[in-house]
């Protein structure tokens, strides 16, 4: 699914759009980069209470292009400098990461394998 | 090619600079994605490790014509058992590091699987040094 469609689903406030084409089809939720650093995540959206500038260095690395941050977690303007440098899409949500997971999961998205 | 970083211990602000740049650079050279990432990931979990366990740091890129050669060298605390500090979930990470989203214990055997060759040696007391081959066959 594309961004718009991905976000009808929760209907969160895209903050920046990285203005790629993305298909997405999986997600992973954590607050634990270090473990996301280890799985495959093309096409993967992530779904964090975790609200700092190393979430979006973790993406970058990671070739996630869209993160949300769940909680109604308050993103800041140099973790927006760093997604738009880079083309990663930023959506805020006042929903918890349970929740936000079981919509993506509804709407279709899968779980990443190892 | 060759490519010099300083890196600051418990700058987690700028943590993640040095691999950046090394990623853009190598973009440029029309490496495989997999191996993009690769080379990605394995630095920053040694920056991370820099910047989180260690006072400061420099990493040495060299760009070959079939791989990239890392060399990550830190002056902090050293390890103590290296075979301990690889496996997984062995962690001393303080709670400032583990707020941040790390101290897993993953790093390690995280840099091994994404890179070729890794070869870390430590003196306690002293520092840490890390080396990292990835090739960019396909
Ligand atoms: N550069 C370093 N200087 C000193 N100690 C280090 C260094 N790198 C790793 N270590 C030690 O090895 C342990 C394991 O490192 P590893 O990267 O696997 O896990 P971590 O950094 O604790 O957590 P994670 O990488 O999952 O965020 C660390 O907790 C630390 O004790
Ligand atoms: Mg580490």
């Amino acid at each position: 699914m594309n961004l718009q469609q991905l976000n009808l689903l929760f209907n969160g406030t895209i903050l920046m759009d990285g203005h790629i084409s993305s298909d997405y089809t999986k997600a992973f939720a954590s607050d634990l980069m270090s473990d996301v650093l280890r799985y495959r995540m093309e096409n993967t959206v992530l779904i964090t209470g975790l609200c700092t500038i190393q979430v979006l260095r973790t993406a970058e690395m990671s070739n996630i292009t869209c993160i949300i941050f769940a909680r109604g977690k308050r993103v800041t303007p140099d973790m927006l400098a760093l997604a738009k440098e880079h083309h990663i899409t930023i959506i805020e949500s006042e929903l918890t990461l349970f929740e936000l997971s079981g919509r993506l999961y509804q709407g279709g998205l899968k779980p990443v394998c190892q | 090619m060759r490519l010099h970083f300083e890196i600051e211990g418990g700058d987690f602000t700028a943590a993640g600079r040095a691999s950046s740049e090394v990623k853009k650079t190598l973009k440029q050279f029309h490496i495989a994605p997999e191996v993009l990432r690769k080379v990605a990931i394995a630095l920053y979990e040694a920056e991370m490790n820099v910047v989180s366990h260690a006072w400061s740091g420099t990493m040495d890129a060299e760009i070959l014509p079939d791989a990239i050669h890392v060399v990550m060298e830190d002056k902090g605390p050293g390890i103590e058992n290296i075979e301990r500090a690889m496996e997984e979930g062995f962690s001393t990470a303080t709670e400032e590091v583990r707020q941040m989203g790390f101290g897993a214990g993953m790093g390690l055997p995280n840099i091994r699987k994404n890179s070729d060759r890794m070869v870390l040696t430590s003196t306690p007391g002293v520092g840490t040094r890390l080396e990292i081959t990835v090739l960019f066959k396909a």
